[in-house]
């Protein structure tokens, strides 16, 4: 059974129109503070919100929330849009080794970058989500955004990103186990799937190679870092004085250099690689969203075929010719023909708001990734800067050995 | 694979030979000159063509070529070292044996991998071992070449007679490789003489300038050593991140060719850009290996051949002192006292004579050291200029195409 693609053109266009508006909003996620002891320890971010639309009371205004917080919101948007075909962007991963070291009180690096992680994935999630017009519209992201207190999220476990995930993958294999396979009528659905699919490989594989480079820029900086030690030392223990001195110099040089090393693996890792994962998480929401469209044209079959079932049996009432049964079996009739229309119309709806949101993702990432790559390249730009200036103040003292 | 790289044409262009001999600043002069003309890499071995060029009446001819192997180096350099004579003298360092092993494995799992990965991968990874190997060779080279044009410079060991066999006999050498038992020697007489620097290290020396020359080498070698090892470090992960960049531009290029909308062109010319900053990248990691730690590994070896100097020296005046006390108790039993008068003046006139050489040559060994960081640390920042001047231009020329295009 196919389903005929209508568009309510109209509609689309004014929508449109207002999506074409600039989101004047703005979030800032900051300032992470340890609040408690222990294992009972936990973060609080604040969360700034700056905006000229009139749907908030004020233009500019803060609110504490904790990790959990987040997760409660992405699983109330999530549970009140997914499954009609809204991309939700997925909350960042929960990660009990990296916050059980920060509970425990370690103040080591490891920890403020775990925590600094953690901090810049809040943000992007939160401007991601307000980006969506249809999500900036919810009430309960503007209670998050907002209201000074928030209720406890309850059962953020199985909510996380990785439950969301867990619950779309299981959605994923129930539909690849579909003895029926969907009639597609619109080839666009699976030519888009197909595409996805290709883009989350290549994805993948770019964000592998882009962390092997960032564990290899902060490997290369503690290599420059001990070879500058190593060549002060050599300095110190050259007799000659000129050479001496250059030597000194050169172990000065590679500290620089080793300073600059370390802020490009910044660069690499939270302007790059934090994007790639992103994006490999967003196209699962995606895939997800793909499949409950599969869910609901498997909801709509099967109430067709139910359909079928009951006119068959009304048939054989009344062939039998039992007036109290026959009755019963046109209720019957009445109420799945009331479902398959409900199924249809909502296959159709899934269908179009999906067409909708793949349009809105596709330029969303058009945009989100021409901007980084430009981000990126001009951080490599400053380091090549900053050693043409290292190395040129050098050379004057590598000749005045004499 | 390897097919292709073993009866190897002349690796060698001649701009190449000009770079060579970089880490000693030799004065060359008419008389004696030696290079390695050609070399040749064959499965397990390398073939060197030592061209010699000399105007002393000892040769044969004015102009002439044999072809040597890594042993015969290593010969030439223990019957230096094993010279009485030359107890006095700096004896340059050995060539290090050629390592091809470790490339060789790479080129051969490249080999094995080879369906794993996109025809385009391939050749950009075989291109780049291959690189690797080429750069590895031209060292081996280098090293070989320096060493010889040292012992060319050298006004005594110029003269040696397996010197010039060395450069003239034009059969095989027949010098075999040293079998266990003469390696088990050597090590245990290596063992002794650490023993014995230990010990005889201990007494100051009346001499100023050696007492200071001994503290000096000693602290000195083994900073060099650490700053070398350092060096070998960092170049290595500077050559890993190179190489991640690499593979950046082939995911780039895979993503841009698939995407239908217009990032694609982005990721194209993104990945265009990797793939030649890579390549500056690469040379970086190459050029600070050459200029750096080649340098100063290179002076690890000549530190420790001073240091031998020393104990030689060392050994020889304990030999003296030694040879005092018995011609006294010679002569206090008046026993024997020609024979040990005689042994007592040998031991005097060998000290005499090594401490004479060994004061000049570690005044050399000053100035060439002084010369040859000069002209490399020089160098290296040159290098690195250039290289990041390259590298700024591409990368402001792509981000002007690509901020033009949004």
């Amino acid at each position: 059974m196919s389903a005929p693609v209508i568009f309510d053109r109209s509609r689309d266009e004014i929508e449109e129109e207002a999506n074409g508006d600039v989101f004047d909003i703005e979030i800032g996620v900051s300032d992470p503070e340890k609040v408690g002891d222990g294992m009972n320890a936990y973060m609080a971010y604040r969360v700034t919100t700056k905006t000229s639309l009139s749907m908030f009371n004020k233009n500019e205004f803060s609110v504490k929330r904790r990790f959990s917080d987040f997760l409660g919101l992405h699983s109330k948007l999530a549970t009140k849009y997914l499954h009609v075909g809204y991309i939700v962007p997925p909350a960042p991963e929960k990660s009990i080794v990296g916050m059980t070291k920060v509970k425990v009180g370690k103040e080591d690096s490891s920890s403020t970058e775990f925590v600094e992680k953690r901090r810049a994935a809040l943000e992007r999630y939160l401007q991601r989500t307000v980006k969506h017009p249809t999500l900036l519209q919810d009430p309960d992201l503007r209670q998050f955004l907002e209201s000074s207190e928030l209720p406890r999220a309850v059962n953020t476990q199985a909510l996380s990103g990785a439950g969301i995930l867990r619950m779309v993958n299981k959605a994923a294999d129930a539909v690849n186990k579909m003895t029926i396979k969907m009639n597609e009528s619109d080839a666009w659905f699976e030519e888009k799937q197909q595409q996805f699919e290709n883009l989350d490989q290549q994805l993948r594989k770019l964000h592998a190679s882009v962390e092997a480079l960032v564990c290899h820029r902060k490997e290369l900086s503690a290599n420059t870092a001990a070879f500058a030690k190593s060549a002060a030392m050599l300095g110190n223990s050259e007799d000659h004085t000129a050479l001496s001195r250059a030597l000194s110099q050169l172990a000065e040089v590679e500290e620089k250099i080793d300073q600059l090393h370390q802020e490009q693996a910044f660069a690499d890792f939270y302007v790059f690689s934090e994007l790639l994962s992103d994006y490999i998480r967003l196209i699962a929401a995606v895939k997800g969203v793909f499949d409950h469209r599969m869910k609901c044209w498997q909801k709509w079959d099967d109430a067709q075929i139910t359909l079928q079932k009951k006119r068959e049996a009304e048939a054989k009432m009344m062939l039998a010719n039992k007036p109290d049964k026959i009755q019963q079996a046109k209720n019957e009739i009445r109420e799945w023909e009331a479902k398959v229309q409900q199924g249809e119309r909502d296959f159709e709806q899934i269908s179009k708001t999906i067409r909708k949101e793949v349009g809105r993702f596709e330029k969303e990432r058009v945009k989100d990734f021409k901007t980084v790559i430009i981000k990126y390249l001009e951080s490599l730009v400053q380091t090549q800067q900053q050693l043409i200036k290292y190395w040129e103040a050098f050379l004057p003292e590598a000749k005045a050995i004499a | 694979m390897m097919e292709g790289l073993d009866d190897g044409p002349d690796f060698l262009s001649e701009e190449d030979r000009g770079l060579r001999a970089v880490n000693v600043d030799l004065q060359s002069d008419a008389a004696l000159q030696v290079d390695i003309s050609d070399a040749l890499s064959e499965r397990d071995k390398v073939k060197f063509t030592v061209h010699t060029k000399s105007s002393l009446p000892n040769f044969k001819q004015n102009e002439f070529s044999v072809v040597r192997q890594h042993e015969e180096f290593i010969w030439l350099h223990d019957s230096f070292v094993e010279n009485e004579d030359y107890a006095g003298y700096i004896i340059p360092p050995a060539p290090p044996r050629p390592d091809f092993d470790a490339s060789r494995e790479k080129l051969q799992k490249l080999g094995e991998g080879e369906g794993s990965m996109t025809k385009e991968e391939f050749t950009k990874m075989k291109q780049e071992l291959e690189a690797e190997y080429l750069a590895i060779f031209k060292k081996t080279v280098a090293m070989h070449e320096v060493f010889l044009c040292r012992v060319a410079a050298h006004p005594i060991l110029r003269k040696d007679l397996n010197f010039h066999v060395f450069l003239e006999y034009n059969q095989d050498l027949s010098v075999r490789g040293k079998n266990k038992k003469e390696k088990l020697e050597d090590f245990f007489k290596n063992m002794v003489k650490s023993a014995d620097g230990v010990i005889v290290s201990g007494v100051k020396d009346v001499d100023d300038f050696f007492e200071h020359e001994r503290t000096f080498l000693l602290e000195y070698h083994n900073r060099v050593k650490d700053a070398s090892a350092k060096s070998d470090r960092m170049t290595r992960s500077h050559k890993s991140a190179a190489d991640d960049y690499n593979r950046i531009g082939s995911s780039l290029y895979a993503l841009g060719t698939q995407d239908s909308t217009d990032v694609c062109k982005f990721f194209l010319k993104v990945s265009e850009l990797f793939d030649k900053t890579r390549k500056i990248e690469a040379r970086v990691s190459a050029d600070e290996d050459l200029k750096l730690s080649d340098l100063l590994k290179y002076y690890l070896r000549e530190s420790q051949a001073a240091k031998d100097l020393l104990y030689r020296r060392s050994r020889s005046l304990v030999d003296y002192e030694n040879a005092n006390k018995a011609l006294d108790k010679a002569r206090a039993k008046n026993k024997d006292v020609l024979q040990a008068e005689t042994s007592q003046q040998v031991c005097c006139q060998k000290f005499e004579k090594i401490s004479e050489s060994a004061k000049q040559e570690l005044i050399d060994f000053k100035t060439r050291r002084v010369a040859a960081f000069r002209k490399n640390l020089v160098e290296l920042a040159e290098l690195e200029l250039k290289h990041a001047k390259g590298n700024l231009q591409l990368l402001q020329s792509c981000l002007a195409v690509l901020n033009g295009d949004t």
